[in-house]
């Protein structure tokens, strides 16, 4: 059993009371919610005649189903309509906060809470949502939660959870030039497997995460689902506070001071136990691509699809699942294979530094015309920031799509959407099938970076020729 | 007729009520609540839709539709009753309608524990002894109380013994079916907690 852990710690400390089944009620510091999976918890609420316990104490943005291309009143969608009028009304009902379109805070629920400061470290963070594990970057403990413990957290501010079991993943030296967090992390998944981190938090930690900056660890603990653990994090340092100072819900003045001394108690101990160690070397990592249908199943872009052989027995099943939905052959090298659509948005890789990074490799340069690409900026903040950079205008010079804030295509709820077995460069999580809305839709997962030069290629490219 | 809805909470040890039977086999649970009633942003609307299908086609003689079974209350099923998808709606449709309890030959497993986290108990009995009150209350209305500690049920005429399993039976009886209920207990405790965490106001 792990010990004296920054999860040891946050979780000690939220805890209100043992359950009698043996989960643990766990107070909720910061419940953040969205129109998809709130409706039917504040409908449960309704019937159980109950009143949101804190209301001060949720958070609500819509990001989902908003259309990207225009977002004007009523939305085209009947559906869509009728989820952001929910939300708005039950926000209103329930005297919740609320940053809907137009209120230069709305965006990608993930995205959002952190750069408005509400993310913080050692809170306990819930929502309806499996990236919510974006906030462990923070040193916060965070976790998605399924639509009966959402009514649980308004109704008690607390769920019943069981403890989940910590394992550390260190990662030694420096990732290299043209080597972008989302390549560690995939790497991480590939190594580990998708299904590793079930019943774990991961703590991720190193002298390749110590050099990461706050919104490159947030790609890292976004995809501590995708690998199986429900919630990853990593322990905060200067370059936490600093990301925090002057936000606009950042602790201010004595509060501040208070609430650093609190901040830089809760590291993990120097000496503190977890229940397993694992070592991944960070030099060693080249840009990273998924060629199959799970996270798990990627390569360095220098390498080939794997072969059967080369395959652990409990990989080999859905390997030959992902040859056929993929059409790839086995051996066959990632480099190279055409693409037809790139997306740069979502959670993982929607933040600024990442349309930052993707503007620089696409600075007078042009979209292949056999591609479609777009760029979704995560939240309005991150594109009104990409305006006044003039990044906005280099993606529509290199002839992106310059979009208004959203997850779109990284689950497709709106109208973008895959067309038919289209090839997909995307800076996004997920490459499930039919994910990005086509049901024989193909997604490679890579870095914004890596979707630029594919984008200018169309195909699928060694980002490190373009930057210097 | 007006779908009024207060929901269960906390112990359920005794359901009282007119029972309605549903005859036949692998009733799924697209019949409950046909697919295109879940594009919804709640449950509300679904009591009026539960076998919104099957009561089309029966134009009025299906049971949910007799004027005599208007405030039953138990639903008496055959085997396999809530198999298919895994919508919780199809639960969510029948409670709203007014059932509290149902009876069968035997149950889908997910649909089991749907009807569990929302406060529906699902017994089990022999097919005979199901047919028999199936007969029964072809007949005549049939008024039960089922008494949950004792797994028994009984009316003017019959007496007869429940089957559910131990473990759920507990669960009814604590009130720990209801996740919420449980928690809202200790809401004293959570009111300290807070106190005690040095968060911020945002
Ligand atoms: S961007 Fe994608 S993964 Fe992130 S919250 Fe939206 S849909 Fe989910």
């Amino acid at each position: 059993m792990s010990q004296d852990t920054l999860f040891d710690k946050v979780w000690d400390l939220h805890k209100v009371s043992s359950l009698p089944g043996g989960s643990d009620q766990i107070f909720i510091g910061l419940h953040l919610i969205h129109e998809v999976t709130s409706p039917q918890a504040f409908g449960a609420l309704k019937d159980k005649n109950l009143k949101v316990k804190f209301p001060d104490r949720t958070v609500a943005t819509v990001d989902h189903i908003v259309p990207t291309d225009n977002q004007s009143r009523p939305f085209k969608d009947n559906l869509a309509e009728q989820m952001i009028e929910t939300l708005e009304n039950n926000c209103l009902e329930h005297k919740i906060r609320f940053f809907n379109i137009g209120s230069g805070n709305q965006g990608i629920v993930h995205v959002v809470a952190p750069e408005l400061g509400l993310t913080q470290p050692g809170m306990t963070i819930a929502c309806g949502d499996s990236h919510t594990s974006t906030h462990g970057a923070f040193g916060s403990i965070a976790f998605g939660i399924g639509t009966s413990q959402v009514r649980d957290v308004l109704a008690t501010q607390t769920i019943a959870m069981n403890k989940l079991k910590v394992r550390q993943i260190w990662c030694e030296n420096l990732l290299s030039n043209g080597v972008y967090a989302k390549d560690l992390v995939l790497h991480i998944i590939n190594k580990l497997g998708v299904k590793a981190g079930v019943g774990f938090a991961y703590e991720f930690a190193g002298p390749a995460i110590n050099a990461l900056s706050m919104e490159e660890r947030m790609t890292i603990c976004n995809m501590s689902i995708e690998g199986g653990a429900r919630c990853g994090y990593i322990n905060p340092d200067e370059e936490t506070f600093n990301y925090i100072k002057n936000k606009l819900y950042s602790p201010k003045n004595e509060h501040w001071e208070k609430a650093l001394k609190w901040w830089k108690s809760l590291k993990s101990d120097e000496n503190s136990i977890y229940d397993d160690v694992i070592k991944i070397d960070a030099s060693r990592i080249e840009p990273t691509v998924t060629w199959g249908i799970t996270p798990g199943q990627s390569i360095g872009i220098n390498q080939h699809i794997p072969l059967l052989d080369e395959l652990s027995p409990n990989d080999k099943l859905v390997a030959e699942e992902a040859y056929e939905y993929m059409s790839f052959k086995p051996g066959q090298s990632i480099k190279d294979i055409p693409v037809e659509v790139c997306f740069i948005g979502s959670c993982t890789n929607g933040r600024i530094s990442d349309l930052r990074i993707a503007a620089k490799v696409l600075k007078d340069k042009k979209v292949s015309k056999n591609v479609k690409a777009f760029v979704v900026p995560g939240s309005e903040k991150v594109a009104n920031e990409a305006k006044q950079e003039g990044l906005d205008q280099i993606f529509k010079d290199s002839g992106f799509q310059w979009r208004e804030p959203g997850c779109s295509m990284c689950l497709a709820m709106n109208s973008d959407k895959l067309i038919g077995n289209q090839v997909s460069a995307s800076s996004s999580n997920r490459n499930f099938k039919g994910r990005q809305g086509s049901p024989s839709g193909r997604t490679l997962l890579m870095s914004p970076a890596m979707v630029a030069a594919a984008a200018i290629n169309g195909k699928v490219s060694d980002v490190r020729e373009y930057i210097s | 007729m007006d779908y009024e809805f207060t929901p269960p909470v906390g112990k359920i040890s005794e359901i009282t009520g007119k029972c309605i039977s549903l005859i036949g086999n692998d009733i799924d649970t697209d019949r409950i609540i046909p697919a295109r009633f879940l594009k919804c942003v709640n449950f509300d609307s679904l009591g009026k839709s539960v076998f919104a299908d099957d009561r089309k086609t029966l134009r009025g003689v299906h049971p949910f539709d007799l004027k005599e079974n208007q405030d039953s209350s138990i639903l008496i099923v055959n085997s396999n009753f809530g198999c298919g998808s895994s919508r919780e709606h199809a639960p969510q449709a029948l409670i709203r309608w007014g059932i509290r309890a149902i009876i069968g030959e035997s149950f889908a497993e997910i649909f089991y524990s749907n009807c569990i986290a929302i406060g529906i108990p699902c017994f089990t009995l022999p097919k005979k002894s199901i047919q028999n009150i199936q007969k029964y209350n072809h007949n005549k209305s049939l008024f039960l109380e089922i008494d949950l500690k004792n797994s028994s049920a009984k009316s003017k005429d019959l007496n007869f013994n429940l089957e559910i399993k131990e473990s759920t039976k507990k669960m009814f009886l604590s009130g720990e079916w209801d996740a919420t209920a449980t928690l809202l207990e200790n809401s004293s405790l959570v009111d300290r907690k807070l106190k005690e965490l040095p968060y911020i106001k945002f």
